[in-house]
């Protein structure tokens, strides 16, 4: 049986509080943490088939162009240029493969040939060697040296946003630049590919299988039912595994070629160049105020970039539109079509840096106009979305700022300049977190067992999430079992196809779908007790219906199985659905090297229900951490001439490590989100980024004086505006 | 990483000339695994006994093989050099640094990501082929001592302290010799591919620290990010003070040059004055006098001159006045 | 070529590539994948292995060189039904999330906390001479050659601290 629920309206029932097991939202350990910590966990690269080969990746070495000739690769059993073989990663919930053919470089380190060798040492010596014939072309490589195109439906106006600013008694109107990004996993991406007969599995690291199956079959020519993908264990996506990527399309081609299973891992240099890459963005932000600080005019023009005929564009501005009120809007949005790595979704794609850009330009407002940052916040929080009136499904801005503000201590901070200590300044600042929240269709099969056992299997992903425990936990409470009892399976393409994780849309998405799973279960042996779902109790292993109490053993006969499919609706249309938050900040920079260190952070989340109080926490950890590399550390430096990445291994590429991160705080406002489904859960993964770099950029001008337009803040642009 | 050899060297006498030393790895592995190095025959010198630090004379005598771990936790290192400790300290990882030795620490490569990327002309890789970091991203290039051929920095942090304690390091070979820290290492010139005067079939046993001059010991390192990160500049600093006055100032920067760099008029100046900022920044002035940058670096010079003079207020106890 | 490894108490007999690092024939030739290989060029930590006790890179380091050493790996350290006290830790404030990067911290806290017994000091140590707290600055700055890009970091920093301060309870009591 399946049952089946597009969220067309709200669920105020909250059913989930009434069920009695008591563990959904208890902070317990994660359910595959034993292997995680013991290293029995197996990600991509961890299978051992008999007699599998080893491919290394070959990449282009011209910028654009075409392959003319690729030579002979000694030592190797093969070196595989096919058709096939894709240029860039598939976009995120595509239903096709990307663009193929190796023979067509757009790109500087395309992928363009796989050798395939007995060995790793041997297949990646030969890589390495291969002489390769070109016929290269000239490309422009730089955002601001070709003319941007504008899409026409992603450009926006409300009023007339200059008149605005000519007659407004504050404004600020100023450039920032943020730099290209990457996600980064720590696990890169690999795969193992084996063919039998016709059908083939792939064992990959991949955030989203049902997409990732239709996009490999769509690159390999054969029928979804052929292909089979398996992602148990995923070390990090953060975005770069949301479509399938070169490695897993040339394993799968090799196998079948040489008949044997094959695996491919990129090496670390070959991530930074096949993985898409967050666009570099230049954004102009204007507002304008009154003496009172109530906004007028908000305007957000962003230039991003992409490769020609890609359709991804980093939606910077995607929380603009709704996050503040004023009569007067204006939203352009232009894109470079250039010549670098393709770009695509990185953790909180948009708001990461649309509204850290977006948060400082209000910081700069607030100083303009003499008004708190935090209370300029609270005077331009909009009733209902700006433009179109739709209502808010729930809003926590407000009360995320004054929790925020109360708990971090904001009343102690002190006038720009004004704290120093020894050879550091010392500042605080803050921004709000928002991020827009989505459902997406999912499916999942929960079997209860006459022994009291639960299984719950769905291709959905756990890539650190807390898939597999937040999943247990929700059949526990509403099969009313201890947690223990439950096992969950994740990661197979032959489980009902799930959300995946991505757009912070996977717990909830594919909880939704658990629940319904649940829910008929529940159905079934309510009408076994002869009593409405409604009225059953389940706790412990045993069914409760007014004053009969029976075990589920005796209910069951041998084992019921649901499956609960879960669709967006109505409410996505009917309501400007968002998470919501705050950021707090508190910097030393100091005032010879221009050196910043974070001290404290803290951030205040509403995110609807929380699944699991643990495994959210870490989730926002992990935001706000992204946070201070936005801020602090983090940038993709291409090369002016071809593109290329320059800085293409981690010793390059900064991402915070244990001494840029301190004991950074959380805590979650309760919320129950009625418009979102009847787990009343938001998204998490990305809200904890979305701002927070800006409470850090805001904390450094706070301390020292100085504003950074030109992300990160790393000591050459703060020193340039120190005495 | 192309095919070699392996080796195991049981003595000093037991070295074949030809052969490329590997003893830590941390480096050359990094570079082999990239093609950037590809050498047919590895000896692994790790059995070898030259993993003692020693008394000898005043100073102290430091083997090839002793550990960056090792020495950093060593109590006379810590005791008499702390700026060496400090240095050690602050270079690269916990795990690194348990890898790494003083001899191998010496040898360290530029981390020039266009030495790094064999798809980019590097003189040093592949000399007259040009060098693609010039009008590239260069961020973290030198500021002095670079030519049009090479614009590549030494980026260990280790030798910018043994510069500035004026070390010598020990040599074998066919005639055995020592050699000051000051010229072990080689600007670039037209030849940055020779970046060292070590010759074919010499080897590193160790490093010789003169007698312990006391002072005040720093080592500041400007970087990126908090840790485990190469360094934008470096100082390490020796400072003597006597009635209020600086009585001897030893002055080394690591990551402006392809050489700890030094300068005996920055010091010469600052000897036998009182402490001010008008007299560090004239130190800074003289330091600065010839460096040139080569785009995204210009930043060195301003970072430069505040660290050293950072570095003076600190070791000269400026810092902690009001 | 034949070497023999010394790992996780016991031997194995090997035909490697001389090529081939300690992170390579763990987990091609050994199948022990708990080692995980971030980014082969020591800048990540995910490869940490304790090597006669020490933390080291298994990614910089030959096969074939580590011979006559104990090797010790995650698998050594503890299974699912008997974690480490440094694993069971980790577990408990969730000082992961992905898991990859996780068995290099672990070998690497294990290796750390040794060094922090054996009184070396770390760029953290606002003087050289100890003992050293296990403060959150000492243990971030000790712990720094682990990346993780999840950020479980403070969870991590909480872990071995907790652990830590356990094996202390139980030197007392001894």
């Amino acid at each position: 049986m399946t049952r089946h629920l597009r969220v067309d309206g709200p669920n105020h029932d909250d059913r989930l509080d009434h069920m009695a097991q008591g563990v959904l939202g208890q902070p317990l350990n994660r359910l595959e943490g034993p292997l995680k910590v013991t290293g029995r966990a197996t990600y991509a690269a961890e299978a051992r088939p008999r007699n599998m080969a080893y491919g290394v990746l070959v990449q282009a070495e011209i910028p654009a162009g075409k392959v003319l000739e690729i030579g002979d690769a000694p030592g190797a059993l093969a070196v595989i240029q096919d058709k096939r073989m894709i240029h860039y990663a598939a976009q995120g919930q595509a239903e096709k493969a990307p663009p193929s053919g190796p023979e067509r470089v757009e790109y500087m380190g395309q992928a363009i040939a796989l050798v395939v060798a007995e060995t790793f040492e041997a297949a990646r010596h030969a890589a390495q060697n291969i002489a390769i014939r070109y016929a290269p072309e000239t490309v422009p490589v730089i955002p601001e040296s070709v003319t941007p195109e504008l899409p026409p439906k992603k450009q926006s106006a409300t009023g007339d946003l200059d008149q605005a600013m000519r007659d407004a008694a504050v404004t600020v109107d100023q450039v920032w630049h943020t730099p290209s990004q990457m996600s980064a996993a720590m696990e890169p991406h690999a795969a193992i590919a084996e063919w039998d007969g016709g059908h083939v599995t792939v064992r990959a690291g991949l955030q989203m299988l049902s997409s990732n199956r239709k996009q490999m079959a769509d690159a390999l020519g054969i029928r979804e039912s052929k292909v089979r993908l398996l992602a148990p264990y995923v070390g990090g996506g953060f975005g770069s595994k949301l479509g399938i990527n070169a490695e897993a399309v040339a394993a799968a081609i090799a196998a079948r070629e040489l008949n044997r299973p094959v695996m491919v891992a990129m090496t670390r240099q070959q991530v930074f160049d096949l993985a898409h890459r967050r666009s570099e963005t230049r954004q102009r932000v204007r507002l304008a105020c009154d003496a009172n600080g109530v906004l007028s005019g908000i305007g957000h023009d962003v230039l991003v970039s992409n490769l020609p005929g890609s359709e991804f564009s980093e939606p910077v501005t995607q929380a603009t539109p709704f996050t503040y009120q004023a009569a007067h809007r204006q939203i352009v949005h232009a894109v470079s079509r250039i010549h670098r790595g393709c770009a695509g979704s990185v953790r909180a794609p948009g708001e990461a840096v649309g509204v850290t850009v977006f948060e400082c330009a209000m910081d700069e407002l607030a100083e303009a106009a003499g008004i708190d940052p935090v209370e300029l916040r609270l005077r331009n929080i909009p009733d209902a979305e700006p433009v179109t009136d739709r209502p808010f499904s729930s809003h926590k801005l407000a009360e995320a700022l004054r929790d925020g503000a109360e708990r971090f201590g904001w009343s102690a901070r002190k006038p720009s300049g004004q704290r120093i200590e020894g050879e550091w300044f010392i500042g605080m600042g803050m921004a709000a977190a928002v991020r827009v929240n989505m459902l997406v269709e999912s499916r999942a099969r929960v079997t209860l067992h006459q022994d009291g056992r639960a299984i719950v299997e769905t291709d959905m992903t756990d890539i650190g999430t807390g898939t597999y425990t937040i999943l247990g936990q929700l059949a526990a409470e509403m099969l009313g079992l201890p947690a223990d009892r439950v096992e969950v399976r994740l990661g197979d393409t032959d489980f009902p196809p799930a959300a995946g994780s991505g757009g912070s849309f996977g717990a909830a998405s594919s909880g939704n779908s658990v629940y319904l799973a649940c829910e008929e279960i529940r159905s079934q042996i309510a009408r076994t007790m002869r009593c409405d779902e409604t009225d059953l109790t389940l706790h412990d292993g045993m069914a409760r219906a007014g004053n009969v109490s029976r075990p589920l053993s005796e209910l069951i006969d041998g084992q019921i199985t649901a499956e609960g499919h879960l669709q967006p609706g109505k409410t996505e249309k009917t309501h400007r659905q968002a998470t919501w938050g705050s950021h707090w900040a508190e910097v030393a920079v100091n005032r010879w090297t221009g050196e910043v260190r974070v001290r404290r952070m803290m951030g205040v989340f509403a995110c609807g229900r929380v699944l699991n109080e643990k495994t959210a926490r870490s989730q926002c950890l992990g935001g706000m951490s992204f946070g201070i590399g936005i801020a602090l550390t983090e940038a993709m430096e291409h090369d002016p001439r071809d593109g290329h990445v320059v800085s293409r291994d981690l010793a390059e590429y900064h991402i915070p490590c244990h001494a840029d991160v301190p004991e950074l705080e959380v805590h979650f406002l309760p919320e129950r989100d009625a418009y979102v489904g009847p787990l009343q859960a938001k998204g998490l993964g990305e809200l904890g980024i979305c701002g927070a770099g800006a409470a850090v950029l805001n904390a450094i001008h706070n301390a020292c004086g100085v504003r950074v337009r030109q992300l990160p803040a790393t000591p050459d642009k703060i020193i340039a505006g120190l005495d | 990483m192309r095919e070699f050899t392996y080796l195991r060297a049981a003595s000093l006498a037991d070295l074949p000339a030809s052969a490329t030393i590997i003893a830590g790895g941390t480096n050359l592995l990094d570079l082999m695994k990239h093609e950037v190095m590809a050498p047919d025959a590895l000896v692994d010198i790790t059995r070898l006994d030259l993993n003692r630090v020693e008394s000898e004379d005043d100073g102290l005598r430091i083997g090839a093989l002793v550990r960056n771990s090792d020495l950093a936790a060593h109590p006379v290192i810590r005791r008499d050099y702390p700026v060496l400790s400090r240095a050690l300290l602050a270079g690269a990882s916990g795990q690194l640094r348990n890898m790494a030795t003083t001899g191998g620490n010496l040898m360290q490569r530029t981390r020039c990501p266009y030495f790094y990327d064999r798809r980019m002309a590097c003189n040093k890789r592949d000399p007259g082929a040009g060098c693609a970091a010039i009008g590239g991203v260069t961020r973290n290039h030198a500021i002095l001592g670079a030519s049009d051929h090479c614009i590549a920095t030494y980026p260990g942090d280790m030798a910018v302290a043994l510069r500035a304690l004026d070390a010598v390091v020990n040599i074998d070979g066919p005639a055995p010799r020592q050699v000051p820290l000051a010229d072990f290492h080689l600007l670039p010139d037209d030849t940055p591919e020779i970046e060292t005067v070590l010759r074919p079939g010499e080897i590193i046993t160790g490093v010789t620290l003169p007698a312990p001059v006391g002072g005040q010991h720093r080592y500041r390192k400007v970087r990126d990010r908090a840790s485990y990160a190469f360094a934008l500049v470096s100082v390490a600093a020796v400072v003597g003070m006597e009635d209020g006055r600086i009585s001897q100032a030893a002055l080394a920067f690591g990551g402006v040059a392809a050489k700890p760099w030094r300068d005996p008029e920055v010091e010469a100046v600052l000897a036998g004055q009182e402490p001010s900022d008008a007299l560090f920044a004239e130190a800074a002035e003289i330091l600065l006098r010839p460096a040139k940058a080569w785009g995204e670096n210009q930043f060195k010079i301003p970072l430069l001159r505040r660290s050293l003079i950072a570095t003076l207020r600190d070791a000269t106890g400026m810092e902690a006045k009001p | 070529m034949q070497i023999t490894l010394h790992l996780n108490g016991a031997t194995h007999d090997l035909d490697v590539d001389a090529r081939t690092t300690l992170l390579d024939a763990l987990r091609h030739h050994l199948g022990l994948t708990g080692t995980k290989k971030g980014c082969d060029h020591g800048q990540c930590g995910a490869c940490t292995v304790l090597i006669d006790g020490r933390r080291v890179n298994s990614c910089l380091t030959l096969a074939c060189m580590a011979e006559d050493a104990q090797i010790t790996t995650i698998e050594g350290l503890g299974s699912p039904d008997r974690l480490s006290p440094l694993q069971q830790q980790f577990l408990d404030h969730d000082g992961f999330q992905c898991g990859y990067c996780t068995p290099g911290q672990i070998c690497s806290a294990t290796g750390m906390l040794e060094e922090i017994a054996a009184g070396w000091p770390s760029h953290a140590s606002a003087s050289l001479e100890g003992p050293f707290a296990l403060s959150h600055a000492e243990i971030a700055e000790r712990m720094s050659g682990n990346l993780c890009r999840c950020a479980a970091y403070t969870h991590i920093v909480a872990a071995i601290r907790q652990a830590a301060g356990a094996d202390d309870r139980h030197e007392d009591a001894a």
